[in-house]
C-alpha cells in the first residue's frame, strides 16, 4: 500500500508541479499571487477538448493510438495547440487587466482582479461546455502491474515522463536561450535588467507564455488521468500555490520539488487521517512552511 | 402591494446581513489593508456556533444547548474571533499574498470541517429549526420579518457606529498609518503586526455576527450556504460602495445584493430548468464582470474614501 501511495503522489505531483512552474514566476517576476493562474488550467484543458474533435476527424491519416496509451497523435497535437491557445488567454488577461492595475495600483490590487478574472473564467467554462465531467475517450484502459504490487496506468507513466522533458527544456531555455537569460535577470534584479538594455515587458510576456502553456500541458494531463470539470482548476489552486510556495517564488527546480512534495503528502496523509480531509493538506502545507521557512526550501533570503 | 413589501423587508434583511460582514472586511482592508480571502470561512464559523448554541438537541449531533439569541450572537463573534487570531498569528507577519493565500485556505478547510464533521455540524445536511429571535414576538410572516428587520437594523446600526468611532480614534488612524507604509509606523514605536491583528480579529467578529444572523433568520445552516462565490459576493460589495467607508460598505452590499437577486430573476425566467447550473454561472460571471470593470474603471468604488485632514492644517 505505501509504495501504491508513494507512486499515486508522484504521478499528482507532477501535475501539480508543471501547474506550479507559472505560478511561481508570476508571483517573483510578475510581483503578485495570481489566483486566476489555475484558471488556465481549466481552460487548457478544454481548449483540448475543442482542439481534439478537429484532429480526431484527420484519425486515418495519424493511424490508432500510439502502444499502450488511451489516446493517439490527434491528442498529443490537440494539447499543443491548447497550450498555444492558453498563452493567447493569458496574454489578452495581462494586456486588459493585469499590465494596466501593474501600472497604476498596487499589486494588492492585482491581487485582487485575479480573484475576479478567476470567477469569470471558471464560470464561462459552465456556460460554454456545462457543469458535468467530460472525457478525452471513454476507452478503459488496463492498469499496468510493476514490482511490489503496484499499479498505473500507461497514461500515467506517459503524464511522467512528459513532465520530465518539459521540466529538462525548461532548464535548457533558462540556461541557454537570451529569453531565459533576459528572465532570471529581470527575477534577479528588475532595475539592473533594465539598464543592461533588457526589454522587460518583452520577458512578461515570456512569462505568461511560458506560465499558460505549462498550465495548459497540466490540465490536459489532469484531464487525461482524472476528468475535466469547470473545477478542475479551482480544487488545485491550494498545491499550486504550496508547490510554489513551498520551493520559493521565482525558483523553476523548487516549484517541482514542491510540486512533488505537495502530491506526496496528499496521498501519504490519507494513512493517517480521513481521505475527507485530504483538500486541507495542501492548507497544512502552507502554514507549516510560512511558518518555518517563508521564502521557500530554494527561495533567497530577503 | 402587500407582496412587494414583504419582498423588500426580505430582501434588505439579507443585504444587511451582508453588509455586516461587508464592514469587518472594510476594516480588514479599507482600513488596514490586509488581504482577506476566506470571508465566507468566518461567516461559516458564525453561522455554525449560532446554530449550536441557540438551536435544539438533535439525535447524533452536538447541541441542544436553546441559549438566548443574544448569547448566540456573542458566541458567535468569540468563535470567528478565535479561528482569525489563529490565522492571524501564523501569517500576518508575512507578506500581503501570503495571508491571502492563508485566508484563501482556511475557508477551504473550514468548508471541508463543516462538511464532514458530523457530531458538531450535522455533515452535509446541516442543521435545521434554528429558533428565530421575531418568531415568539409576532404571528403572521410579515410581521415576523418586519420585527428581524429592526433586530438586524439595530445590530448593523451599533456595530457601524462602532466602527465609525474606532476609525476615527487614534486607534483608527494607526491603522491607515500602517496601510500606507508600514515601516513609517515602526518607526514611531507602533506595532505593525500586532495592530494589524487586532483589526483581522475585530473584522472577522463582524464575519460572524454576519452569519450567526443569517443563521437566526434563515433557520438552517448547510456547508453549501458558504461555498467561496460568498467571499467574491463580499468583496464585490466593499469595491463596489467604495473602501475605506463604512457608507460605502453598506451602499455596495444593498446594491450588489440587488444586482445579484434581480438578475437570478431575470435569467430563472430566460432560462429553461434543464440548464439551471449555467443560469447559476451566468450571474457569477455577472459579479466578476462587475468586480473586474470596477477595479479598472473606478478603483475607489461609488463613495471612496474621504480625505481626512487635520482641521487645523492648512491646505
Amino acid at each position: 500500500m505505501l509504495l501504491q501511495h508513494i507512486a499515486d503522489g508522484v504521478l499528482s505531483g507532477a501535475v501539480v508541479a508543471l501547474g506550479a512552474i507559472g505560478l511561481s514566476f508570476a508571483m517573483k517576476i510578475l510581483r503578485f499571487a495570481n489566483f486566476s493562474h489555475s484558471e488556465l488550467l481549466t481552460w487548457g484543458a478544454y481548449f483540448a477538448l475543442v482542439f481534439l474533435g478537429f484532429t480526431t476527424a484527420f484519425s486515418d491519416f495519424f493511424g490508432g493510438n500510439i502502444g499502450p496509451l488511451s489516446f493517439g497523435w490527434p491528442l498529443l497535437i490537440a494539447m499543443v495547440l491548447s497550450a498555444v491557445a492558453t498563452s493567447v488567454l493569458a496574454l489578452v488577461l495581462h494586456a486588459l487587466v493585469f499590465e494596466k492595475l501593474g501600472r497604476g495600483a498596487g499589486h494588492m490590487t492585482m491581487v485582487f482582479a485575479s480573484f475576479g478574472i478567476a470567477l469569470l473564467l471558471r464560470h464561462v467554462v459552465v456556460l460554454i461546455w456545462g457543469p458535468n465531467p467530460i472525457y478525452y475517450s471513454n476507452e478503459l484502459q488496463f492498469a499496468v502491474l510493476l514490482p511490489g504490487n503496484v499499479r498505473v496506468m500507461p497514461d500515467q507513466v506517459f503524464l511522467l515522463g512528459l513532465t520530465i522533458v518539459l521540466v529538462v527544456s525548461l532548464h535548457l531555455f533558462m540556461t541557454r536561450s537570451r529569453a531565459g537569460i533576459a528572465m532570471r535577470g529581470v527575477s534577479e534584479n528588475p532595475d539592473l535588467a533594465r539598464v543592461s538594455g533588457v526589454n522587460v515587458d518583452n520577458v512578461v510576456r515570456w512569462v505568461w507564455v511560458i506560465g499558460a502553456s505549462m498550465a495548459a500541458i497540466a490540465g490536459v494531463l489532469y484531464g487525461l488521468t482524472v476528468q475535466l470539470r469547470p473545477e478542475l482548476g479551482f480544487g488545485l489552486i491550494l498545491p499550486l500555490f504550496a508547490a510554489a510556495i513551498l520551493g520559493g517564488a521565482g525558483s523553476m527546480y523548487g516549484a517541482v520539488i514542491g510540486g512533488l512534495v505537495v502530491g506526496l503528502s496528499e496521498n501519504l496523509s490519507v494513512m493517517i487521517i480521513p481521505t475527507t480531509y485530504k483538500p486541507a493538506v495542501p492548507f497544512l502545507l502552507i502554514l507549516l512552511i510560512l511558518y518555518f521557512r517563508p521564502d521557500g526550501l530554494f527561495g533567497e533570503r530577503r | 402591494m402587500i407582496g412587494v413589501i414583504s419582498y423588500l423587508v426580505f430582501f434588505l434583511i439579507l443585504a444587511l446581513i451582508f453588509s455586516i460582514a461587508v464592514l469587518g472586511l472594510n476594516l480588514q482592508w479599507g482600513y488596514t489593508g490586509l488581504f482577506n480571502a476566506g470571508v465566507a470561512g468566518f461567516i461559516a464559523v458564525g453561522a455554525y456556533t449560532m446554530a449550536i448554541m441557540t438551536g435544539p438537541s438533535r439525535e447524533a449531533v452536538m447541541g441542544g444547548f436553546e441559549l438566548p439569541f443574544v448569547v448566540g450572537l456573542l458566541g458567535a463573534m468569540c468563535t470567528a474571533g478565535f479561528a482569525a487570531l489563529v490565522v492571524g498569528l501564523i501569517t500576518l507577519r508575512l507578506k500581503d499574498e501570503y495571508l491571502a493565500v492563508a485566508t484563501f485556505g482556511i475557508a477551504v478547510t473550514i468548508q471541508l470541517v463543516c462538511l464532514n464533521w458530523e457530531y458538531v455540524t450535522g455533515g452535509t445536511l446541516g442543521l435545521i429549526s434554528i429558533p428565530n429571535p421575531a418568531k415568539p414576538l409576532t404571528d403572521g410572516p410579515l410581521a415576523q420579518n418586519s420585527v428581524f428587520l429592526l433586530i438586524v437594523v439595530g445590530v448593523g446600526g451599533i456595530a457601524f457606529w462602532s466602527l465609525e468611532r474606532i476609525v476615527q480614534s487614534p486607534w483608527g488612524r494607526m491603522l491607515k498609518a500602517i496601510r500606507e507604509d508600514a515601516d513609517a509606523a515602526a518607526s514611531l514605536g507602533k506595532s505593525p503586526t500586532r495592530i494589524r491583528l487586532e483589526s483581522f480579529v475585530l473584522g472577522c467578529m463582524l464575519m460572524g455576527l454576519s452569519g450567526a444572523l443569517y443563521v437566526a433568520f434563515i433557520g438552517y445552516v448547510s456547508p453549501s450556504d458558504f461555498l467561496p462565490i460568498v467571499t467574491f459576493q463580499i468583496w464585490t460589495m466593499l469595491i463596489v460602495g467604495g473602501s475605506a467607508n463604512n457608507r460605502g460598505a453598506v451602499l455596495g452590499a444593498i446594491i450588489v445584493w440587488g444586482v445579484w437577486t434581480s438578475s437570478g430573476y431575470v435569467i430563472s425566467k430566460l432560462v429553461p430548468t434543464e440548464i439551471q447550473a449555467q443560469g447559476g454561472a451566468m450571474q457569477a460571471v455577472l459579479i466578476g464582470l462587475i468586480l473586474v470593470l470596477m477595479l479598472l474603471c473606478r478603483p475607489r468604488g461609488l463613495i471612496g474614501e474621504r480625505m481626512n485632514v487635520s482641521r487645523h492644517a492648512r491646505i
